[in-house]
């Protein structure tokens, strides 16, 4: 077992060692992005390639078509036209609610719970901890009594509003983000006369912007993926956000078009990559922020 | 200005709170107390109203057969004996329990494997993170509908593969044996959120440990099991607990791709409790179902809080 090696063997072992993980690590690579290849060769096909078999992976020729056909209306009950274009305004529009909503909120209470000393602070914290594990889907039913007593079922209230009450996840991002503040930036703004409403938003709001925008990205592709509660709530087709719409594709209006299914998919995708590439290191450092430190 | 702003809410929230003002000035201890109340405001609202509220009422509603609109009337434990008997919530709990039992510590070991990969200092590492984590940013409809048409036994990219090295392929999602195990690989798509964690709690392991292991005489290996791994042990409880908790609700695969199907292989318990209450309108049988979901993913936390003097390491370095 424990041979004394030579170091020429050593480093061959070494070298193979090498090449054995990058093979590996390049393997796993093409495994996880074959997908979205996929997804990209099929939404360029021509019409009736898709369907030989066995399946060719090359499209005969480049066929940009069906990026057309999804932004193209959508007849629905005759004089009513719907469309993508108007289901990916509504997704828009409600991520950067929510987003604004969850920045606000959450960042208020993470201040309190991260800078000011008050009573039971301890207490209150291993509450909203404990609530983070607490299953969505369980308070589903009394959550949606609640909102269609409000008459707020078909509407996009139920959606918005619970962001803005600080949802425990981001609370929890950004009281770490406040705690690495010095302190002694408080205690200098407390004896310039500062309160802490004046040191929240002229001193912690600024230093601690990059938190908050890993906050509305995250809340962003949170709303932007949500699929369940638009699927409660929305039941009229024009307010739609684009995960709902996107099954409308899958022949519910006519014969399901493979290409442009594949189509309308790879530009729902598309938002919250741009915000990944946008904001990568930020984001990588608020999912691990929230993910080791549980 | 914002001093004028400051006082006025300060009176505003004494008013409120009916603390008495007081012409002494009150100590710093107090107004930062009260300010402190002030911020936590939205949380309260919101804690009562969209946590503790609906989670009391849950089992509150599992007591009454209701529609919410036309009738409402007390059954006592009615839905509660038939959640315990009736075969299809049966047969959703043990669907789930299939997809937990798999794709929980399936993802996690895929996850802390590539994370170890690329952590073993690869050229453009950023570039491999990058294309493992993407898959989990997109995780939605999007990704069900694109899994459905991989999946497809004719014209799909899997059978497609197995037939160039002489397989032939299942039905995947369309046959009933296969359809749960498709849905769970699907889920180790989505490994790369895990991933990133496990590169940053492997990169924080302090070096020095290495360094002793190795002077001890201690191999690859047994750095491994015995430095790495439980130096790591405190961010895979986090991370498994969280995933049981995600994976105990899972209901968008199931609902887009196969509608529980086939012959109900994929009908999970959040899935059976959405088309008990929303689409037949038992409100109360399906808070009932909800309340026992909730039972069981309670006895898995504590069961995971109890484990952990076994198995995870807290060290202090």
């Amino acid at each position: 077992m424990t041979t004394a090696r030579s170091p020429r063997s050593r480093k061959l072992s070494y070298a193979l060692s090498r090449v054995a993980l990058y093979v590996a690590v390049i393997i796993g690579a093409i495994a996880f992005g074959l997908p979205f290849v996929w997804m990209v060769r099929t939404s360029v096909m021509p019409k009736l390639q898709v369907y030989r078999f066995p399946p060719e992976w090359i499209p005969e020729e480049l066929r940009w078509e069906f990026f057309g056909v999804v932004f193209a209306p959508i007849k629905y009950g005759g004089a009513v036209e719907y469309s993508f274009p108007k289901w990916l305004q509504n997704s828009f529009y409600l991520s950067t609610v929510t987003a604004v909503g969850a920045v606000l909120s959450s960042s208020l209470v993470g201040f309190a719970f991260g800078r000011l000393r008050f009573r039971g602070r301890d207490a209150l914290f291993l509450v909203l901890l404990s609530t983070m594990i607490l299953p969505q889907h369980v308070r589903l039913i009394p959550t949606y009594l609640l909102f269609s007593k409000l008459g707020w079922v078909g509407t996009y209230k139920p959606l918005i509003a619970p962001t803005y009450f600080a949802p425990a996840f981001f609370v929890f991002l950004l009281r770490q983000f406040f705690m690495q503040i010095p302190r002694e930036m408080d205690d200098a703004a407390y004896i310039d006369g500062c309160s802490p409403i004046g040191l929240f938003f002229r001193i912690h709001l600024p230093l601690s912007l990059p938190a908050l925008g890993v906050v509305m990205i995250f809340q962003f592709n949170g709303m932007w993926n949500n699929f369940f509660l638009p699927l409660l709530y929305i039941r009229d087709i024009a307010k739609y956000p684009v995960a709902i719409g996107l099954r409308y594709f899958q022949g519910r209006f006519r014969q399901t078009q493979i290409q442009a299914l594949m189509a309308a998919s790879l530009i729902s995708l598309i938002p919250p990559i741009m915000l990944f590439f946008f904001a990568q290191r930020r984001m990588i450092q608020g999912i691990v922020i929230t993910g080791i430190k549980g | 200005m914002a001093i004028g702003l400051e006082q006025h809410v300060e009176q505003k929230s004494r008013r409120i709170l009916g603390i008495k003002a007081r012409s002494r000035p009150r100590s710093l201890a107090q107004r930062e107390e009260l300010y402190a109340y002030l911020f936590l405001t939205p949380w309260i609202i919101g804690f009562v109203l969209f946590t503790a509220g609906p989670m009391i009422a849950v089992f509150g509603i599992s007591l009454f057969r209701t529609n919410f609109l036309t009738e409402t009337y007390y059954v006592g434990s009615k839905w509660w004996r038939a959640v315990f008997t009736d075969m299809l919530v049966r047969k959703a709990l043990l669907n789930t329990l299939y997809y937990v039992a798999v794709s929980v510590p399936g993802g996690t070991c895929l996850a802390m494997t590539i994370a170890i990969l690329l952590n073993q200092g690869m050229k453009a590492q950023s570039v491999w993170r990058t294309i493992y984590f993407l898959p989990s940013l997109v995780s939605g409809v999007a990704v069900s509908v694109l899994w459905q048409w991989l999946y497809h036994p004719d014209i799909g990219l899997f059978n497609d593969l197995l037939d160039k090295i002489g397989i032939v392929g299942p039905q995947w999602i369309w046959s009933s044996e296969w359809a749960m195990p498709s849905i769970i690989a699907m889920s180790l798509w989505g490994a790369g959120g895990a991933m990133l964690i496990y590169l940053a709690g492997l990169r924080g392991i302090p070096t020095v440990l290495y360094e002793a292991a190795e002077i001890d005489g201690a191999g690859t290996w047994r750095r491994f099991w015995h430095v790495t791994i439980p130096m790591l042990t405190p961010t895979i409880f986090f991370n498994v607990v969280m995933n049981l908790i995600g994976s105990w609700q899972v209901f968008t695969q199931a609902f887009v791709m196969t509608e529980g199907g086939p012959n109900n292989a994929t009908l999970t318990m959040v899935l059976h409790i959405y088309r008990t209450g929303f689409q037949s309108t038992f409100f109360g049988y399906a808070s009932a179902q909800a309340g026992l979901l909730f039972l069981v993913i309670l006895i898995f936390i504590l069961t995971s809080l109890r484990s952990t003097s076994f198995w995870v390491h807290y060290e202090r370095v």
